[in-house]
């Protein structure tokens, strides 16, 4: 027994394929840099492709497929009312499963083999962060619908979710005009929260608000005592919570266990919506405080016949959050970026995306040609009996989104 | 369990040379004439990530199928090799003394000292292999020397995949933490988004496994495999004869260690992303599911296996976006309650065909719990 003659031949033939198929090295221009493949978008037709890409399995799924949801019933009412530039969307949805690799790997095919012209979805910083450079490379546009915590702006990515400036800032605003004078950060381990203290330890620094801890608990972790017991005894003013998902469950209950409510020392969170409220249970978050850009109980035309017609879909148990609403709006911004540009083209869209306005659910946002945000009003909200979150105060206008901070004294030297 | 499959030497002589050689024959040609031919460059491109899975399994076929070590922890050593290769691809992007770009974000501008030496793309090619090896050299020597096996070597080894992953996380400023490290432009020199590169890339990976699939041919042809199996199933009578059943041991958990670094630095090139989501706990055990589905006691097996089960995987996914991870329990479940030995047992039942043979292989080989334990 020895080796088969027929390998050597076939191992000789694969080094020769290897080494003749040499492209472009990095610096040399051959479609290496700069000049992204063509797109293979097909608007010839009477429909137009779009892709939906959201966690439906994994951990991150139970708050992506809300997302989801309200992604489709966007796109059902614009087909209802006769699609986009006269062209009916067609739908494909992608799985992103929770992993950053399976983003960038679905972000890829829908972008390569099924054409879409946009894509919608991701939530976590990280399948964003594994999403953009695919986007980038292969010049397509990604909405994406969540909170985040900034540093970034991409030619490729229209971020339909608050920066910083127009959630974390606002919401520090807020607790210092209440007299708030030390806070309590909590948070997740992981960029989001890391980046939110450090923008909220600079603001609090020019304010003269004292930071008394800062603790941070790896993504679903679920024993607080230890933090909550530090909490407890640091005698702050008020809490600053960045925790995600199930960590929320336990820091809540621990934090009711050891006496503490939201008369004495409230809690802010910003990753603490509609959805979130009732799976950490209403009794211990009554009174609590959350800073986002839209609430179920906005009183307007627009959030009513969203909150209405989402429900008729999906039942009427079901509540509409932030990130659902910023989704919905965002599949409508895109439409209306289309409908200005005349076209479905890639470089015409971006070109006609500043100043797009959609009257939202949220009030009225506007798309900033610069950095590819939207304007939008800061709501700081107390959750209720109803489980519900009711605004107490909102910023006057719309702030205009600003993700690198530069229009802030205090934040010179967190971004290079 | 099928006596051929697993003792190639024990006059099974057709079994083992002619069928795994045509099939590897076969298999080379679908891989180096026949996908790049009828896939798209993004298809393509998904292959050569499953050629990666692959080495990972290959490498698994021989510590748990030959060894008897159940390992589920491979996502250490793939993302040893991976984070190499990315953080030299990092440094190799930001130029001559300058710093990655996530690190201007989030650190404090500086490149931090354990990193540096990764800017050398031979001191990178050199620790790829090297990195992974030595980890499971010291960590294989402190356990099997201890005579720690079965259940608690599974659970060491799995408790250092998770370990690693939250130390990843841990690491904002050096290592991205959640965000892992992504974005890179070029593979030492070659531009990344060009899709002549990629597919030499592809021709890289396959090329690399087909040439690991090999190696482990005349290794599982070698007196070594008789001695391997030989530890699986009694390691106290092997110890009697004289040997030290460790080293025996800790030779395939450290080959398997290396197959797995390098399908992890040949994957960061490939699928362009590597974050502590990809090395942890679940996708230690993903490795598995592949190799159990396979056949573990087989050569090829393994390979055929984990690359057909990241293809259904993907087409399912694709399919039912919603639904598809029912299907992949399934099968699991399916393989596991009826088909022990994995998909490659049913080539072995339908050779034998006579159910008399199920008692004469039961006779030559231990209970299964000890065996995939030991």
């Amino acid at each position: 027994m020895k080796i088969p003659r027929t390998v050597i031949p076939v191992m000789a033939l694969a080094l020769v394929v290897g080494t003749a198929g040499c492209g472009a090295k990095t610096g040399a221009k051959a479609g290496a840099d700069g000049t992204p493949s063509t797109s293979c978008v097909d608007t010839s037709g009477d429909s137009v492709k779009i892709g939906f890409l959201d966690s439906l399995s994994g951990t991150m799924a139970i708050s992506e497929k809300t997302v989801n949801d309200s992604l489709n019933l966007a796109a059902q009412e614009i087909n209802a009312a006769g699609g986009v530039k006269g062209k009916k969307l067609q739908i494909v949805t992608e799985d992103g499963a929770s992993e950053p690799k399976t983003f960038a790997e679905k972000a890829t095919k829908l972008i390569q083999s099924d054409c879409v012209a946009a894509v919608f979805g991701g939530w976590t910083s990280s399948s964003r962060k594994a999403m953009l450079p695919v986007f980038e490379a292969n010049n397509a546009l990604l909405f994406y619908p969540v909170q985040y915590e900034g540093l970034e702006s991409s030619k490729n990515i229209f971020y339909t979710g608050a920066t910083t400036n127009q959630q974390i800032v606002p919401a520090i605003d807020y607790l210092a005009s209440q007299g708030k004078k030390s806070l309590f950060l909590v948070g997740s381990d992981y960029v989001f929260p890391r980046t939110a203290n450090k923008i909220i330890k600079a603001y609090a620094k020019s304010k003269g608000i004292e930071i008394k801890g800062e603790e941070y608990a790896p993504l679903g972790y679920t024993d607080f005592s230890t933090i909550v017991n530090k909490v407890s005894a640091a005698k702050a003013d008020a809490v600053f919570n960045t925790l995600n998902g199930d960590s929320n469950v336990a820091f809540f209950k621990q934090y009711k266990n050891v006496g503490l409510t939201a008369q004495q020392m409230p809690v802010v969170s910003v990753s603490i919506a509609e959805e979130e409220v009732g799976g950490v249970g209403i009794e211990n978050l009554k009174g609590q405080l959350t800073a986002w850009n839209y609430y179920q109980t906005i009183d307007s035309p627009q959030n009513v016949k969203f909150v209405k017609a989402f429900k008729a879909k999906y039942g009427a148990k079901r509540v509409t959050s932030d990130p659902m609403e910023a989704a919905y709006t965002s599949l409508y911004l895109w439409k209306a970026m289309v409908e200005k540009a005349g076209s479905f083209n890639v470089a015409a869209v971006q070109k006609a995306a500043g100043g797009v306005t959609f009257k939202a659910p949220e009030g009225t946002v506007k798309v900033n040609g610069d950095n590819h945000h939207v304007a939008k009003t800061a709501l700081i909200g107390r959750i209720g009996d109803d489980g519900l979150i009711h605004t107490v105060w909102k910023s006057p206008a719309p702030i205009e989104p600003d993700p690198y901070l530069k229009g802030y004294v205090w934040a010179k030297g967190l971004a290079k | 369990m099928n006596i051929l499959t697993e003792r190639p030497n024990a006059g099974a002589s057709r079994w083992a040379g002619a069928i795994p050689a045509s099939v590897f024959v076969v298999l080379a040609l679908a891989l180096l004439v026949g996908a790049p031919q009828v896939l798209s460059s993004f298809r393509l491109s998904l292959l050569a990530r499953f050629c990666c899975y692959a080495m990972v399994a290959l490498g698994i076929g021989l510590a748990w199928g030959r060894g008897g070590m159940l390992t589920l922890g491979q996502g250490l050593f793939f993302g040893l090799g991976a984070y190499l290769m990315a953080m030299h691809l990092k440094l190799a992007d930001a130029g001559q003394g300058q710093v990655p770009d996530f690190m201007l974000l989030y650190g404090d501008g500086k490149v931090p000292g354990w990193w540096e030496p990764f800017r050398s793309p031979i001191l990178t090619l050199v620790a790829i292999p090297l990195v992974p090896g030595l980890v499971a050299l010291i960590l294989g020597l402190a356990v099997f020397k201890r005579r720690v096996k079965g259940a608690y070597f599974t659970i060491l080894s799995q408790a250092l995949a998770a370990a690693f992953a939250i130390f990843l996380v841990g690491q904002q400023t050096t290592t991205g933490g959640t965000n892992g490290l992504n974005g890179f432009r070029s593979f030492f020199g070659y531009a990344l988004n060009d899709p002549v590169n990629k597919a030499t890339l592809y021709y890289i990976a396959a090329a690399t496994l087909l040439v690991m699939i090999a190696g482990m041919w005349f290794l599982y042809r070698s007196r070594y495999n008789e001695l391997l199996i030989a530890v699986r199933d009694g390691e106290e009578r092997v110890r009697f004869l004289g040997y030290d059943p460790a080293n025996v041991k800790v030779f395939a958990y450290v080959v398997a260690a290396v197959l797995a670094g390098i399908g992890g630095a040949l994957f960061v090139p490939i699928a362009g992303i590597i974050s502590p989501a990809d090395v942890g706990v679940l996708p230690s055990i993903g490795f598995l599911i592949g190799v159990a589905i396979g056949g573990r006691h087989t050569l090829l097996g393994p390979v055929l296996g984990t690359i057909g089960v990241a293809a259904a995987q993907n087409t399912l996914s694709e399919s039912f976006p919603s639904f598809w991870t029912y299907f992949q329990g399934a099968l699991f479940i399916v393989v596991v309650a009826f088909l022990p030995g994995g998909l490659a047992q049913l080539t072995g039942t339908l050779r034998r065909r006579r159910p008399a043979s199920t008692a004469s292989a039961a006779a030559h080989n231990p209970t299964p719990a000890r065996e995939s334990t030991g």
